[in-house]
């Protein structure tokens, strides 16, 4: 009975809202208000306009296909990227953090409690022609590079700096998990650090690191406010800028709705493995 | 595993000097301080936490760059009688929404989480466990789609409600009803059903068992999930930005994000963005120490504090 009212508040709120994006994926546009109608008896839908969004997505001159795929390329290296740094990061804190793992703790929890709007105003501030990055590069004689001016690289690196620290957070929990005989027993069997890393820590962190990823992936791919605010060209749009702007045009919204549906349906497996494995995880717990 | 850990730590540098490294472990000895793992942590923690003061530092700039130094000055916060965040009526409506947003949506948020979480946890059936997977789905839906699915409702369905603080308000209590569901749910889990078997057995009726033995074994996580709601509406981006309809209705997180993006970049978002940053850091303040007040006497209390700040307990 308690739970009633949170049940009713998912349904509500949670459940008819993605209903909704259904209604109006499979719904018709009135073309004298351009605007989209939604229409709530499934067997109704139609496919207009999820035939003109694949049409956009993967038909021929399609121009939103190139979006994906750069899409797809920059999420892939942000956070391969954020893992290469956020492993050894872990890894020194759950290890070897000792009498400072308190301090340690919360210099990596510090970036969640700081918005994220103002960590992007941080790198606008320093990436600025005349800002502190190009100044320092000066002093070894690179010319002023236009940081902002819509290169791939700023954008990877804002996503990188603005996902990194969930990223850390999950490995470190996975990494203090292990038990340091375990490690102790590999070295005193003879592995040295490098092999001990490979077969006994690695292994036993990748649970961590495949939730560690999804953590940041998913919130990744739909991003659109460190792209819009490091770059704001076209030439790094991503799918969520496509989302976004769509929403602002009603005679488009229907096509965001398609699209929004469509990065749901890729993202669909990766959130289920991430519920079931926090499932297992809270039940081994208990 | 902190204790153990720390006396073998210190164990092993002897071991090591005695039994002729060289020889033991061909590839060096594996017992060596970690000096590069150990400054790369340093480095990364620089790379991530010097920028932000670099953007505190310019909210305090005498100019309008955010990127060249050119003195002290408060004008940002009060002293620029048209431009501070204290006499611009739009800067100063985007701190009052901020706050009337984290209000709100944290008391309508957590009794609909605690109560959910001590339903679910009871009640074993299909009807809770796919309620449970609905509230985790919530969790790890992308918040762009979930803000696509919101406008929908609220344009389309929900006309009356319409875009604003309250469509805000709603969207944001569904976005965080997870931190008080889950966090409640695993603090039930580690008390276990002995104490509200015993109250029962004592002759307690379920609605004293609730509130002399559950709510205040409850109150540490309860206080704990208050505090990652508040904390996360005020960063909330996403969400507000999909479901907000004008100036009067514009947080600080949107306000900032709009103006920089449209060319009206400058000192007074910094100064957005500070407060934003002073507002959360207090809160996790009373957030640390009221979930070690409330914890006192329990074994961890510090890292376990510093754990469900970060919302992973």
């Amino acid at each position: 009975m308690l739970a009633l009212p949170g049940i009713l508040w998912l349904v509500f709120l949670f459940i008819v809202p993605l209903y909704a994006m259904l209604a109006i994926a499979g719904g018709k546009l009135n073309l004298i208000f351009e605007q989209p109608v939604a229409v709530w008896n499934p067997l109704q839908w139609n496919s207009a306009n999820l035939a003109k969004a694949w049409h956009d997505v993967a038909g021929a001159g399609a121009s939103y296909g190139p979006i994906v795929i750069r899409t797809v390329v920059y999420v892939a290296v942000a956070s391969v990227l954020s893992l290469v740094i956020a492993y050894p990061v872990a890894y020194y804190v759950a290890r070897f953090g000792g009498r400072r793992k308190g301090l340690l703790l919360v210099l990596l929890i510090a970036p969640f409690w700081i918005s994220y709007m103002m960590r992007m105003l941080a790198w606008i501030g320093l990436l600025q022609v005349n800002g502190y990055v190009n100044k320092a590069l000066s002093l070894v004689g690179v010319a002023p590079v236009s940081w902002l001016g819509g290169l791939p690289v700023t954008v990877i690196l804002g996503l990188v700096y603005g996902y990194i620290p969930y990223l850390i957070l999950v490995l470190y929990a996975g990494l203090d998990r292990i038990d340091p005989a375990l490690i102790e027993a590999g070295r005193d069997l003879g592995l040295g650090r490098a092999r001990t890393f490979i077969r006994v820590t690695l292994p036993l962190s990748r649970q961590a690191i495949l939730t560690g990823m999804l953590i940041t992936v998913l919130p990744m791919l739909g991003d659109y406010f460190t792209n819009q605010l490091l770059s704001g060209t076209t030439s790094t749009t991503m799918i969520g800028n496509v989302i976004d702007g769509q929403l602002q045009t009603p005679a488009f919204q229907a096509e965001g709705a398609v699209l929004a549906l469509m990065l749901l349906l890729v993202l669909t497996i990766p959130m289920i493995y991430y519920v079931v494995a926090t499932n297992r995880s809270s039940r081994s717990a208990a | 595993m902190s204790a153990a850990g720390v006396t073998t730590e210190a164990a092993r540098p002897e071991a090591g000097a005695r039994a002729r490294p060289g020889r033991l472990w061909p590839r060096g000895n594996p017992w060596r301080h970690p000096w590069f793992l150990e400054g790369f942590a340093w480095l990364y923690l620089l790379w991530s936490l010097v920028p932000i003061g670099i953007a505190v530092l310019f909210s305090f700039n005498n100019g309008r760059s955010q990127a060249v130094w050119q003195g002290f000055s408060w004008r940002w916060y009060f002293a620029d009688p048209l431009n501070s965040v204290l006499h611009n009526p739009d800067l100063h409506a985007a701190v009052l929404q901020t706050i009337r947003l984290s209000v709100y949506t944290t008391l309508i948020c957590v009794p609909l989480g605690v109560a959910f979480a001590l339903g679910i946890n009871r009640w074993r059936g299909k009807v809770s466990a796919s309620a449970n997977f609905a509230m985790i789905l919530s969790f790890v839906v992308p918040e762009l789609i979930f803000g696509v699915a919101l406008f929908f409702v609220f344009t389309q369905l929900f006309t009356f409600v319409g875009l604003g603080t309250w469509a805000e308000v709603l969207g944001l209590v569904t976005w965080n009803i997870s931190w008080p569901a889950i966090i409640v749910q695993a603090r039930l889990v580690t008390i276990g059903r002995q104490y509200e078997e015993a109250a029962a057995d004592l002759g307690a009726t379920p609605m004293q068992t609730m509130r002399r033995v559950m709510l205040p074994l409850l109150a540490p996580a309860i206080f704990a999930s208050a505090v990652l709601v508040f904390s996360g509406v005020i960063d909330d981006f996403v969400i507000v930005d999909l479901l907000n309809s004008n100036v009067s209705n514009t947080p600080m997180s949107v306000y900032i994000y709009s103006q920089q993006r449209g060319g009206n970049g400058g000192p007074a978002l910094n100064a957005l963005g500070t407060i934003m940053l002073a507002m959360s850091f207090v809160i996790a303040i009373i957030g640390y120490l009221g979930y070690r007040w409330m914890t006192r006497g329990e074994r961890g209390s510090q890292v376990d504090a510093l754990a469900s700040l970060a919302g992973s307990d």
